[in-house]
């Protein structure tokens, strides 16, 4: 019973106490730089796409709004050749960030995407491939991945020896 | 000492009573608020005052939905009867001196019998919806709203003992020396405990309850119907603030203002604090609600009542 | 079996003794990593993963590591999976294999389903410590079916196991020494073996993997599967259908104990992609116009309001034949292939219900002696063919046991046997695959191999008639072939209608019965011959006396079963083709229906060993196309059409109990189709529409094209995939399994239809006299090819890639007097010289334009080209 009365007076005692309500949008919230918000494709260091089309992100995504399907250049480089989320699903999680092993796909600091017409949240790769390499700027997932594409050849990549000469019987 | 004006009074006090109520909605969502360090609803006209006519505007064009397996009748009855019974009861409720209705002469058992007669709204909505939870709810309010009712009325004998009178007019004018929150201090925390039960306000929400059954007894309601259940329970708030002040505080009795003004800050002072529990207190068990009620609500009642009128038969002779 | 009490970290279980110790733990559902062990191809203690300490006795505290896979499954082994020194001896196993492999694991095609994966997980081995160089290797380009990416290899030696010991290939070998150990060909070319896609499977990790998968590549998680069945040639291989976005992305290997076991062909594996290809008719076509459905169907109605027949056919399913048989009426429906091929089937069905067995492939692979007569098997049959391969290694394993050594431990069991091979005899018209390991071969003109035939059963019974006159050559292989069948324990004899020649069938007949216990096996050259049979309709020979408006077509093409089918189809006012693929018979045809192949269908077919098995959707047939007997009837689901079909065909009675029937459920839920990570669902369509459509209801199954249902195992013909969890690879089948490389649990799926019957049937007497060479002319007999003979598969490109174009074959001494090329039928064809063909015989590729409708055996001139 006094607790009940104590808890009614910490209760009225609140109304002393400064409000927490950022009054967006009038006044634009902090977002820190990993924050989670719309979801981005971003490149590597070259230029090049940063997605390996390896379907993690699209298995760990819980609400199943990734959807895409690899193919590959003729230098055997693999990209997808469609990239969709349907934002209207995506709960912001951060599982596919977490699951991309090229750190090609990343959550932004943004999250004003609303719109009238469900439609106009399912992002393609046009929408969501930006030009930079985003949070992580130095990787690149070919260079140290073992298969060979255009202009690195096999044996080119980070820790890898010279193609073996199988006709050498030398020790 | 009833109104010359019957007809401007009662359009008057049905007038202010519905706006108040639905006032309500918006002080207790700024209430609410500032009790948890938000602002609530504040962008809708000045301090977010017209958000209550924006929801009215809303639910007033709700689609009149009954949904199909319901039984129809009833299902429309039952909000009508909680609008119908707490509006009577401001019948009696004496404002101010000359703001009355109708100065009954057992104006209290009128309050009481028409919050009874409450009930049968809440069992009929829950039987009527044909929906297991809503049923649930009902029968929840039905065994609440019986076993505090008991001593509600039994909190209020020692105020009608120490004013000798069921009518309200008379207790209020009664307190002319001292209120009688003084002498009836249990009574009055008895009455303000049943109360908030009678509304079913929370903590003491259970037939809604809606972290177990969805919303309880109007859990299939929506559109204007629901919204006449919504307008009830503010209506019933108000109605048990007044109470409250005319029952224990002295009614518009007060030095320099004018009785009315006295009356309505006494209320709203009750008012705000019917919010302050809502903010502050969490539900109790259905089973701890009946033997709080039965178990200790009820002896107390009847302790008070017994002193009360052994000090009153001693005071007397 | 005999069980023997095996103690596994202080618990006793029950072990069958034959088996090793990784054979009994994985039985038993225990994890137990290992790579070069294969359930169907033994141990050889290669890779160490499968290490346990096995303890002498209870007292016994030190214990000492063994390898679970050389170690038999002895009565009162103690041993230890969870022993600290065990667990980090596999681990340091596994760091070591990971050190060169290389870091792509997210573009690799065997992520996600990877053997190695699963043992890396399994193990607990997480980062890499070594920090020198990678060793790599440069690629080998492999032919379209297998990619090769050398860099992830573990050296298992499984590959070359399963190619030059199991599948008898020898252009895949390991090469180099040391840590440079390389796997692949002496140069960039196409692997030779029939069975080399199976490397996909057998390799436990990317270095082969499925190249026609990688084209339109999709995650096995991502896959909708279900189990199906392979219409690529008669045996009915179990195969298990995958798709995602509307097209079928791959076929792996569904085992089946009694059928294919753990491996398919490469027509079968790779010859799905007909199913995407640009010539499916997606639309009903009227006059060659896309029509709705509707409208489609009025016309149906209008063109079957008079005299009609129908044409069935040996492609497709028994509901949909049925389903024609049913609308035009028994008396009115045909069978779709030619009249000799008719009476080959039939008699082939009655010799099959007389007192010799049909055998599965498993009964196959266990005879111990062969004779195979008239039979291209790799070419016809090719799955049957790896079971003949195996069948050679029965007899031998005597000497193994005499040494007892166990049959698993592989390697010993080589050394034991060395070359030593059971006896195996080819009669046939040219060289076949089999030749390798055959104890005798013989060439002959059919009917020459049917009169060595004959000889072969007078030499067994002599109640059998003899043949008159045999030459020389073929008394010795007469004689040899006779004892070996004899002494034999489970005799085998092959034989098949691909030389169009009804005697060879008949001699295989007096060879299987004049020799008591002897199994019989017939080749068929499509997925439901043997059922289509069953339903005894006459052949298009019957239909051509048939006065009618309008022909039905079902599923066939015309022009690959009459040389005349163009005269043939002009007899009728209106042509009714449904089919799914674009083709002779439907550009003639007046409306075409857009049939379901088996991918988007849903059937049962009989194979010929006589086994109805039952396979499904793997994906929703897309609007308007649907399942030919949707199209011909109005069965609501395929269990009511199946119901009606057991009924109206007695011997086809038993199809019922091919699968369970769609209302079967597993506490109350069906069987997803998609695995419990299929991801890409509210995203897959949304670029058509943000409203995520309801699943598919699938009436006809008691799958669902859904991943909610349960997870449990279902019986085995309702198997969608193989999974399990920890296990992601096709492994995983081990824990499918009553025993490993045993049954499925709850039985293999399909149910035999057709079984020997009592008593001694009469020989058959009418042997065929010895073939002679014409001045002129030449006998012009198919030659089958596994790549291009089968009209389907010639639809995938992968498989054309490998077809051959068309060619007329000649004895090199025939071929003298002609060029490079020659003229046949109006046509010239380049010219090849095959020393092993008779003289006075001509082969052509079979089912390869322009011989595609010819009827064989034929005699052609053959003219100097211009």
């Amino acid at each position: 019973m006094l607790s009940m009365i104590r808890t009614i007076w910490y209760v009225f005692l609140h109304m002393f106490h400064r409000r927490v309500t950022v009054q967006y949008p009038d006044e634009q919230p902090y977002l820190a730089p990993r924050y989670r918000g719309r979801i981005i494709l971003s490149r590597d260091p070259d230029g090049g796409e940063r997605c390996v089309a390896c379907y993690l992100c699209a298995a760990a995504c819980p609400v199943d709004c990734i959807a895409l399907q690899a193919t590959e250049d003729s230098t055997g480089r693999r990209y997808p050749e469609f990239f969709r989320i349907n934002f209207s699903r995506c709960i912001f999680c951060g599982f596919c960030e977490e699951a991309c092993p090229t750190y090609a796909i990343q959550l932004t600091p943004d999250f004003e995407m609303s719109e009238y017409q469900r439609p106009n949240l399912v992002y393609e790769k046009e929408d969501l491939l930006i030009s930079g390499p985003g949070k992580y700027p130095g990787y690149n997932f070919w260079r140290v991945s073992g298969v060979q594409i255009g202009g690195k050849d096999k044996g080119e990549a980070e820790n890898e020896g010279r193609p073996v000469d199988l006709h050498s019987l030398l020790p | 000492m009833t109104s010359p004006y019957p007809i401007v009074t009662m359009i008057v006090i049905l007038a202010a009573a519905l706006t108040l109520a639905a006032g309500l909605i918006w002080v207790e969502r700024r209430l609410l608020a500032l009790w948890q360090d938000r602002y609530g609803p504040n962008r809708v006209g000045p301090f977010g005052l017209l958000q209550v006519l924006a929801d009215m505007i809303k639910i007033f064009f709700k689609e009149d939905w009954i949904p199909p397996f319901a039984d129809k009748a009833v299902f429309i009855v039952a909000p009508a009867v909680i609008l119908v019974t707490v509006l009577m009861s401001f019948a009696v409720v004496p404002f101010a001196p000359g703001i009355i209705i109708s100065d009954l002469n057992v104006g209290l058992l009128f309050v009481l019998g028409m919050s009874s007669l409450g009930v049968y709204s809440v069992v009929l909505a829950g039987w009527a919806s044909e929906n297991k939870y809503a049923l649930l709810g009902g029968v929840r309010a039905a065994a609440q709203m019986m076993s505090y009712e008991v001593f509600m009325g039994l909190a209020l004998m020692g105020v009608v003992l120490l004013a000798g009178s069921f009518n309200l007019t008379s207790i209020v004018t009664a307190q002319r020396h001292v209120w009688f929150v003084v002498p009836q201090f249990i009574g009055f925390v008895l009455f303000l405990i049943a109360g908030v039960a009678e509304t079913r306000r929370l903590p003491f929400d259970l037939p809604e309850a809606e972290s177990e059954l969805i919303a309880g007894f109007h859990s299939e309601y929506s559109g204007m119907k629901f919204g006449m259940f919504f307008v009830g329970e503010y209506l019933g708030v108000i109605l048990i603030s007044c109470l409250i002040t005319i029952l224990f505080f002295g009614g518009w009795l007060g030095p320099v203002l004018p009785p009315i003004v006295w009356f309505l800050i006494k209320m709203m002072f009750f008012i705000c604090f019917f919010i302050l529990l809502r903010a502050a207190l969490p539900r109790p068990r259905f089973d701890q609600l009946m033997s709080w009620g039965w178990k200790v609500m009820l002896p107390l009642a009847l302790a008070n009542l017994l002193v009360t009128g052994a000090v009153a038969l001693v005071w007397s002779s | 079996m005999n069980m023997a009490t095996v103690y596994v970290d202080n618990r006793a279980y029950e072990m069958d003794e034959k088996q090793n110790l990784l054979e009994g733990c994985l039985r038993l559902g225990m994890d137990l990593p290992y790579f070069c062990w294969h359930p169907a191809m033994g141990s050889v203690g290669a890779c160490r993963q499968c290490a346990v300490k096995q303890f002498r006795d209870e007292k016994d505290e030190r214990g000492r590591i063994v390898m679970a896979c050389m170690t038999p499954a002895a009565a009162g082994t103690r041993i230890s999976i969870r022993d600290p020194e065990a667990v980090e001896f596999r681990k340091a196993v596994i760091e070591g294999l990971m050190l060169n492999h290389p870091h792509d694991c997210p573009v690799c095609d065997e992520g996600g389903e990877c053997h190695l994966q699963d043992m890396t997980v399994m193990t607990g081995h997480d980062y890499r410590r070594y920090t020198f160089e990678k060793r790599t290797f440069r690629n080998q380009y492999l032919g379209p079916f297998l990619n090769h990416e050398m860099n992830r290899c573990i050296q298992c030696y499984r590959c070359v196991r399963f190619y030059r010991e199991y599948a008898g290939g020898n252009d895949l070998n390991a090469f180099a020494l040391r840590n440079i150990v390389f796997f692949g060909r002496d140069r960039d070319g196409v692997l030779e073996n029939e069975f080399a896609g199976n490397l996909v499977e057998v390799c436990p990790t990317g270095v082969f993997t499925d190249a026609t998968l990688k084209r339109h590549y999709t995650r096995k998680w991502d896959m909708e599967m279900a189990p199906s069945v392979c219409v690529h040639c008669g045996l009915g291989c179990n195969i298990t259908a995958a798709g995602r976005y509307g097209t079928l992305r791959r076929l792996v290997n569904r085992y089946n104990g009694e059928v294919n076991g753990y491996f398919l062909c490469d027509r079968g594996r790779f010859g799905y992609e007909f199913v995407n290809s640009e010539r499916r008719i997606r639309q009903p076509l009227i006059e060659g116009k896309a029509v709705s459905a509707e409208a489609a169907l009025a016309r149906l109605g209008e063109l079957t309001s008079g005299r009609v027949i129908g044409v069935g056919s040996p492609r497709a399913t028994l509901e949909s034949n049925f389903a024609l048989r049913a609308m035009v009426g028994a008396d009115r429906f045909f069978a779709g292939i030619s009249g000799t091929e008719a009476r080959l089937l039939k008699l082939m069905l009655e010799v099959l219900r007389g007192p010799a067995r049909t055998p599965s492939l498993r009964e196959i692979e266990a005879s111990d002696a062969v004779f195979i007569l008239g039979e291209d098997v790799t070419n016809v049959a090719p799955r049957m063919a790896l079971s003949l391969r195996q069948s050679v290694r029965q007899q031998p394993m005597e000497i193994a046991e005499r040494l007892h050594i166990p049959v698993w431990m592989d390697h010993a069991v080589r050394e034991a046997v060395q070359e030593k091979k059971g006896p195996l005899f080819t009669a046939s018209v040219s060289a076949t695959r089999l030749d390798d390991i055959a104890a005798g071969t013989y060439r002959g003109a059919p009917d020459d191999l049917a009169r060595l035939g004959f000889a072969v059963a007078h030499a067994l019974n002599s109640e059998a008639p003899a043949p008159a006159g045999l030459p020389e050559s073929a008394r010795d292989f007469v004689k040899e072939a006779a004892e070996a069948l004899k002494a034999a324990k489970r005799p085998l004899i092959v034989s098949g209608a691909s030389l169009a020649s009804a005697a060879i069938i008949e001699a295989a007949a007096n060879v299987a019965w004049a020799l008591a216990g002897s199994m019989l096996a017939f080749t068929a050259t499509e997925s439901n011959s043997m059922g289509l049979a069953m339903m005894e309709a006459p052949a298009l020979d019957a239909a051509q006396a048939a006065h009618a408006d309008t022909i039905i077509i079902l599923e066939n093409d015309l022009f690959r079963r009459l040389p005349e089918a163009e005269q043939f189809l002009e007899r009728f006012r209106h042509v009714v083709v449904v089919d799914y693929l674009e083709n002779a018979t439907t550009a003639k045809a007046e409306l075409v229906l857009p049939a379901a192949p088996f991918a988007e269908a849903d059937g049962t077919l009989v194979n010929s060993e006589g086994r109805a098995q039952r396979f499904f959707q793997a994906l929703p047939p897309p609007a308007p196309v649907k399942e030919s007997w949707r199209w011909l009837g109005s069965w609501d689901k395929l269990d009511d059409i199946v119901e009606a079909l057991a009924r109206a065909i007695p011997p086809l009675a038993a199809v019922t109990r091919a699968a369970p029937p769609a209302s079967f459920r597993m506490s109350g839920a069906k069987v997803p189709r998609q695995p419990h990570r299929y991801s890409g669902r509210t995203a897959m369509l949304a670029n058509i529409s943000v409203h995520e459509p309801k699943p598919p209801a699938d009436p006809d199954s008691p799958l669902a094209f859904s991943m909610e249902g349960n997870p449990d195992q279902p019986p085995g013909a309702l198997q969608p995939f193989f999974w399990t969890p920890g296990w992601n690879s096709i492994q995983a089948v081990n824990k499918f399994q009553e025993e490993i490389a045993g049954p499925l649990r709850g039985g293999d799926p399909g149910v035999r239809i057709l079984e020997a019957g009592e008593g001694t049937p009469r020989f058959f007497e009418d042997i065929p006299a010895a073939f002679e060479p014409r001045a002129e002319e030449w006998l012009v007999v198919p030659l089958h090819h596994i790549f291009g003979s089968e009209e389907l598969s010639r639809h995938a490109p992968a498989v054309s890639q490998l077809a051959p174009p068309p060619y007329i074959a000649l004895n090199p001494e025939d071929a003298a007097r002609f060029g490079d090329e020659a003229e046949m039928l109006g046509q010239r064809f380049p010219l090849k010289r095959l020393a092993e063909l008779p003289r006075g015989v001509a082969g052509v590729p079979a089912g390869v334009p322009p011989f595609a409708g010819l009827e064989f055996p034929m005699w052609s001139r053959i003219l100097q080209a211009p």
